[in-house]
């Protein structure tokens, strides 16, 4: 049931791009095809649920063991930057098929501001390893959700008549601004 | 360019929030009050400065195949700095910015001036460079805030002037990512003429 409530908290109601605002670059950036937009949302789910797992025993076995505490950021970004390259390897060594589909997506997610954010949230609040890539996972779900619907009304709006200053950023912004209202309709399903 | 137009160009020509859409994510997260936005604007700008020093100081040391890590792990201390000084001094201000404080790492203004800027140019160009690009961040930030604030809750730096509840939606997430768009578009609209 715990878990259940992160998932549905994690997707719906504090969803990370409308509610919390972290991985807007990337929201904005790939939201001009579906196709892409599934590419990235799959590449971010990979990242945040290892860096997740990752960071977490890093700070509980490394950092909390020898009282740095304040070396989070620094050992954070640098385990993420790692990570995101190990993958990039690994990938085209096992599924080259996987590899070309995320290819340029994944050296992109080391300024995803959404991986460091979720692994910073997992330790503020005193998550264990499974609650914490449960919340990552589904946090990363709920990014993808957003992701996917943006790109969904973007390739619509391909054919609207749209003002010349309106055009491309400022739009998908107003755009995104309005789906936030639609997820605030969640706010309310878990206290 | 002359050291002026150097330090101005971040103010509107090439403002990192308005013109380059970098560095969304705290715009829109620290910005439902002028005086929380100007604050996150005040530490980048100083993290933006830090960096940019050190990196254009050390760009003849470091070799070029591992930069970017280089670079991310300068930033990284500077921004340890911040907040750790933040914490100590300005509690109330950091409770506020919470977890945007660290995640001035991943703000792509700051790794965007190291890479564009600072590992090319003197230390005291760079210097100007990230003064320059931190002020336009700043005073984007600060723009953006004061209108949520206005509009959201009637009041400005705090000091309530409309009684009564404003336009809550403001305040609110959708709020900042509709603001931010019209205001781009307006900047838009004012470059084009």
């Amino acid at each position: 049931m715990e878990y259940i409530l992160i998932i549905i908290s994690a997707v719906f109601i504090n969803n990370i791009v409308l509610a919390q605002f972290l991985g807007i670059c990337p929201f904005l950036g790939v939201s001009n095809k579906v196709n892409t937009a599934l590419g990235m949302a799959g590449a971010v789910t990979f990242v945040i649920v290892l860096a997740t797992m990752v960071t977490y025993l890093i700070q509980i076995y490394v950092l909390n063991k020898l009282g740095i505490g304040f070396m989070q950021t620094i050992t954070f970004i640098l385990v993420i930057a790692a990570l995101v390259q190990m993958v990039e390897i690994i990938l085209k060594k096992v599924s080259q098929t996987l590899y070309q589909a995320l290819g340029i997506f994944l050296p992109l997610i080391t300024t995803n501001c959404a991986v460091l954010g979720v692994a910073i949230i997992v330790i503020k609040k005193d998550y264990n390893l499974i609650e914490g890539v449960v919340f990552g996972a589904s946090t990363a779900i709920g990014f993808g959700l957003a992701l996917i619907i943006l790109a969904g009304i973007r390739e619509q709006l391909e054919l609207a008549d749209i003002p010349k200053g309106m055009k491309g950023v400022p739009i998908s912004l107003v755009i995104a601004g309005i789906l936030a209202m639609a997820f605030m309709g969640f706010t309310g399903i878990v206290k | 360019m002359s050291q002026l137009q150097n330090f101005t160009k971040g103010f509107i020509k090439e403002n990192p929030i308005l013109v380059l859409v970098l560095g969304t994510c705290p715009t829109l997260a620290t910005t439902s009050s002028s005086l929380n936005g100007m604050g996150m604007g005040i530490a980048t700008t100083f993290v933006l400065i830090g960096s940019n020093v050190v990196i254009s100081l050390l760009s003849n040391v470091i070799p070029d195949k591992v930069r970017i890590p280089a670079f991310v792990v300068i930033i990284a201390s500077f921004v340890t700095i911040v907040d750790l000084l933040m914490q100590a001094y300005v509690p109330g201000l950091y409770e506020k910015l919470g977890i945007f404080i660290p995640l001035i790492v991943v703000n792509c203004i700051v790794l965007g001036r190291a890479e564009a800027y600072a590992c090319k140019n003197s230390v005291f160009s760079s210097f100007i460079d990230g003064f320059g690009m931190g002020l336009g961040f700043t005073m984007a930030l600060g723009i953006l805030g004061a209108f949520r604030e206005i509009v959201g809750s009637g009041s400005i730096f705090g000091y309530k002037f409309i009684a009564g509840d404003g336009i809550l939606v403001f305040i609110l997430a959708p709020g900042a990512f509709i603001a931010l768009g019209y205001l781009i578009a307006l900047i838009n609209r004012i470059k084009r003429t």
